[in-house]
């Protein structure tokens, strides 16, 4: 069974897909649902013997499995997980579980398909984060656009249809790049497709520099770094609320999680000479786009900008080649997986309620919904970086972090303790206090037990997050370290 | 190498398929309006009958028969196997099609077997003269198909039009022959690759000659310049036709090409090269652009057809026995997609009612989810995002490509695939995320749907498991060269 786990995390979701899609039309909506409930509790269920037979004390690949798949190519069925891949795949295991149930009420058309492809998709992130054959990441990376670009563009709002189409040929132009290196690469390393491989091939600088840009073009369109990342508030937006919840929390971590499986360790020459070039960015992310999301209408929009100045601290971190910067990035992508999801979800709460994500059309919720105020009060406080919460931790380590390198580059990224609290609670303020002046406000009720549930777990989890990080950043200590190591050889020829 | 002067076996399938036309003929002529599926019957017969005796005689080394007019390798046997299915899958996509337009007659089962035996000659020619008949049987057998509907003015015109400029391609192959036989005194591929092996005094002539070879087999693809008749041809044609040029003669097209630059000029290959890297780039350029505009469905598959051929030709032009293997593998990929995009349009049509706009295809998921879904895969293949056989398609050419150094050329492809998307993308959404205007019920015939979902499901299936036919392929040129 343990031989074949990292199989079963990845098609146990895409098969519970696959049957849950042929229970057909409407309907049996309510057979699809449970069935889909079912799918993503089974699919976190095989993702927990991760956490339980994972050894915190080796950076090798664990629960490895490889088999010939095209041998003509040379290209491998090879997966396997260290500590950086092994808390992602658990988050999206977990996330999935909460998708579907803030689906259930809310999605009344076509409710098959849209469990559906959340539940193939949940399996092919799985594989991306499991992959270690260049071409199988490529196909699950690749793979997952399919299942988004439907969600977005059958269950999203008005303007679904420029957004699906933005996203989908943004991500695309990155990967068809990355693809031309992956083949690249293929050649110099002497006929493999194994990822590990290539971290042990020599290049030369003008090739580490080209392939470096296309991986950056790849990875930084999905992360999404200033200026690349136009797509995402389009694409937030107009999905539905499980299709946010799964672009916060999951794909953006996608495009970080690139760059450490690929850029930083395939390309460390280049990786150096760059930095400064990556640096920058994200600082004008965590910067620039923090002063963009104060001023959003669109509740949806404001949390999607706050998502890219959140995402700038991880590649910040990525970038400061230490390992409490590292260590930093990666906590705050599972912490914003957590915050992202939730403030998504607390949105989508509303959403149902009023059908509008606009700020000025709420006020004085507090009044109509107190335990959905308490909830929303906590999240939009670990979105703001507040001691105790999740998202302290992950913005504190990195800080630190660039304090060493640089003290500017600390500065400015410590900004964002202003800049994330001033968006963040003054939507709140507007959102939740003052008096009620729409008229549909008095009409709101509270938070039932379904939501509570999906907002209580959540909860619980960025408190633990806050109050003590030790068992995260024990899982991924190892492996970060031994990354770091090898950032640090040259590979130049 | 075998050879073989007078040895009949390697022929059997072709003589088979002859003497079964010669009866689907003589049959269909005695028989009533009422008797007409018999043709049908026997038309699927001979391809079953055929298989069988290209798979009884599947040879492992080329036999060169014939007076080495005729060569029977494994590449040519794979191919007619290929060629035998797709056509099988034509006819079963098209019957309802050719009845409700009063096409269901004799003449098109006759003229298709007569097009495939042309095919089966330029697959397995290792002659320029078995070349030159086998081609024009082919496109003569063309020409009248697309005539076939004698009432239609577009479809005249484009038979027309597919008649002028074959037939000019076709001097321009012949006068392109000639040079290469003045050249090396020898119309025998064989011959003319050991003659040219040691290279040549008379370079000039030798070059002219590549020049206008190439540019009739780009004609004969469709790759541009040498384009312009494609989605006319497409568009004109009766839906049936259009299915059938777009998916056989792809790939006995491709065996010609091989045939002739791969075996037969394999030693010039840095004279053909560049002429194949500009015709790719600019097919891929111009197919995937000019796509984009197209509101018809056909016109728009016609030029995605161009931008595909272009791609092809990068595993070609890589002359290598990697590139060859992906050029092959890309080519019936291709046959697959192209069975299937141009099918839909078939299942969705029914008497009086073409569909053929884009209009046609909106909220197709309402209408029938998985004929949606089999569309869904058919597009997405056709942009080459996994996990779908068309991404191991393009993965293989670019991989030829990249070989033998010419990264740019492969970002270049990949951009221009990218423009690509979007045009197939747009048929996603118009069948996904758009209301149906048309509420009328399907009407496509059980075995066609049954058809349409084996095809759809292959593509899937080759796009998770593509080993199987990768192999296939490599081993074929492998075995061949």
């Amino acid at each position: 069974m343990l031989n074949n786990l990292l199989s079963l995390v990845i098609w146990v979701p895409i098969l519970a897909g696959v049957i849950v899609l042929a229970t057909g039309s409407d309907r049996n909506a309510a057979l699809a649902r449970w069935l889909a409930l079912v799918g993503s509790l089974l699919g976190l269920i095989v993702a927990l013997p991760l956490v339980t037979g994972f050894d915190t004390t080796t950076s090798a690949m664990q629960f490895v499995e490889k088999a010939a798949w095209i041998p003509a190519f040379n290209i491998h069925y090879h997966l396997g997980v260290d500590g950086i891949s092994m808390p992602l795949i658990l988050l999206n295991s977990f996330v999935t579980v909460l998708v579907v149930i803030a689906g259930w009420q809310v999605i009344q058309d076509k409710v098959a398909q849209y469990m559906a492809a959340f539940l193939i998709m949940s399996g092919l992130i799985n594989g991306v984060f499991a992959a270690l054959d260049g071409i199988l990441f490529y196909v699950f990376f690749e793979g997952m656009l399919i299942p988004l670009y439907l969600i977005v563009g059958v269950w999203g709002g008005p303007n679904r249809v420029y957004a699906a189409f933005k996203f989908f040929l943004y991500t695309l132009l990155g990967s068809l790049l990355m693809l031309v290196s992956m083949i690249y690469l293929y050649f110099q390393s002497g006929g493999s497709f194994d990822i590990q491989t290539w971290h042990a091939t020599a290049l030369g600088m003008t090739a580490q520099t080209l392939m470096f840009f296309a991986f950056l073009l790849a990875f930084g369109v999905k992360v999404p770094m200033w200026p690349v990342h136009t797509w995402l508030p389009d694409a937030h937006v107009e999905a539905p609320t499980g299709g946010s919840v799964v672009l916060a929390a999951i794909t953006l971590k996608v495009g970080a999680y690139g760059f450490l499986r690929f850029i930083l360790p395939i390309l460390p020459d280049a990786s150096h000479e760059f930095a400064w070039f990556v640096i920058m960015l994200s600082l004008i992310a965590v910067a620039y786009i923090g002063l963009v999301a104060l001023v959003q209408a669109d509740m949806k929009k404001l949390i999607a900008y706050s998502s890219i100045a959140h995402m700038g601290f991880v590649t910040l971190g990525f970038f400061m080649f230490n390992p409490l910067g590292a260590e930093g990035g990666l906590v705050q992508m599972i912490s914003h997986g957590f915050v992202s999801a939730a403030l998504f979800l607390c949105i989508g709460v509303m959403y149902d309620r009023l059908h509008s994500r606009q700020i000025k059309d709420y006020g004085g919720l507090v009044n109509k919904m107190p335990v959905f105020a308490a909830f929303f009060m906590l999240f939009a406080m670990a979105n703001a970086g507040l001691p105790a919460t999740s998202g302290f931790v992950g913005e504190f380590m990195v800080i630190m972090a660039s304090t060493q390198v640089n003290f500017w580059f600390a500065f400015v990224a410590a900004t964002t303790l202003i800049f994330g609290a001033a968006y963040t609670l003054w939507m709140y303020k507007r959102v939740v206090f003052g008096s009620v002046t729409n008229p549909h406000v008095e009409e709101m009720a509270d938070v039932n037990a379904r939501e509570i549930l999906l907002l209580g777990v959540l909860a619980i989890l960025v408190l633990a997050m806050g109050l003590y990080p030790k068992p995260f950043t024990d899982v991924m200590h190892v492996s970060v370290v031994d990354l770091l190591a090898h950032v640090a050889r040259s590979k130049l020829p | 190498m075998r050879h073989a002067l007078m040895q009949f076996a390697p022929v059997f399938p072709e003589m088979f398929v002859l003497a079964m036309v010669s009866l689907i003929l003589v049959v269909d002529a005695a028989a009533s309006d009422g008797k007409r599926y018999l043709a049908y019957l026997l038309s699927l017969v001979t391809l079953a009958g055929a298989a069988f005796l290209t798979l009884r005689d599947f040879s492992t080394m080329p036999v060169l028969t014939l007076g080495g007019l005729f060569i029977d390798d494994p590449l040519s046997d794979v191919l007619k196997l290929f060629l035998y299915l797709t056509v099988a899958v034509v006819l079963v996509y098209s019957r309802d099609y050719l009845r409700q337009r009063g096409l269901y007659k004799g003449e098109f089962f006759v003229l298709a077997l007569f097009a495939l035996l042309g095919m089966m000659v330029m697959v397995s020619a290792s002659h320029f003269l078995t070349l030159y008949l086998g081609l024009e049987l082919l496109s003569l057998s063309l020409y009248a198909m697309v005539a076939l509907q004698r009432d239609s003015s577009v479809a005249t015109e484009a038979a027309m039009k597919y008649f002028v400029l074959g037939a000019l391609a076709s001097g321009m192959l012949l006068y392109g022959m000639s040079m290469v036989y003045g050249v090396t005194g020898s119309l025998g591929l064989g011959d003319i690759a050991i003659a040219l092996q040691d290279g040549t005094d008379l370079r000039i002539p030798l070059v002219f000659g590549i020049v206008f070879i190439v540019a009739g087999l780009a004609f004969k693809l469709g790759a541009v310049p040498f384009h312009m008749w494609i989605p006319d041809v497409y568009h004109g044609a009766p839906t049936a036709m259009t299915l059938f040029i777009g998916s056989a003669p792809k790939i006995a097209a491709f065996a010609f090409v091989i045939r002739i630059l791969g075996q037969g000029l394999e030693s010039q290959v840095g004279d053909w090269r560049g002429m194949l890297v500009i015709l790719a780039v600019l097919s891929m350029a111009l197919g995937n652009i000019a796509a984009i505009a197209q509101s018809n469905l056909k016109r728009m598959l016609a030029y995605s057809t161009i931008s595909h051929m272009g791609f092809m030709l990068l595993g070609i032009l890589a002359g290598s026995q990697n590139g060859y293997g992906g050029a092959m593998f890309y080519v019936l990929a291709y046959a697959l997609m192209s069975l299937g995009g141009f099918g839909m349009i078939l299942l969705l049509s029914r008497a009086g009612f073409e569909a053929d706009r884009l209009e046609d295809f909106k909220g197709l998921n309402r209408r029938s989810p998985w004929l949606a879904f089999m569309m869904l895969l058919l597009m997405f293949s056709m942009a080459g995002v996994p996990p779908t056989v068309g991404f191991y398609a393009k993965l293989s050419v670019l991989q030829a490509v990249v070989e033998i150094g010419y990264v740019w050329l492969a970002v270049a492809a990949v951009l221009f695939s990218l423009i690509g998307a979007f045009y197939y993308l747009r048929i996603v959404k118009l069948m996904y995320f758009d209301a149906p205007h048309d509420a009328a019920p399907i009407a496509a015939s059980p075995d066609a749907r049954v058809v349409m979902s084996i095809n759809g499901l292959a593509i899937l299936a080759l796009g998770i498991m593509p080993q199987p036919l990768m192999a296939v392929c490599i081993h074929a040129i492998r075995a061949s060269f």
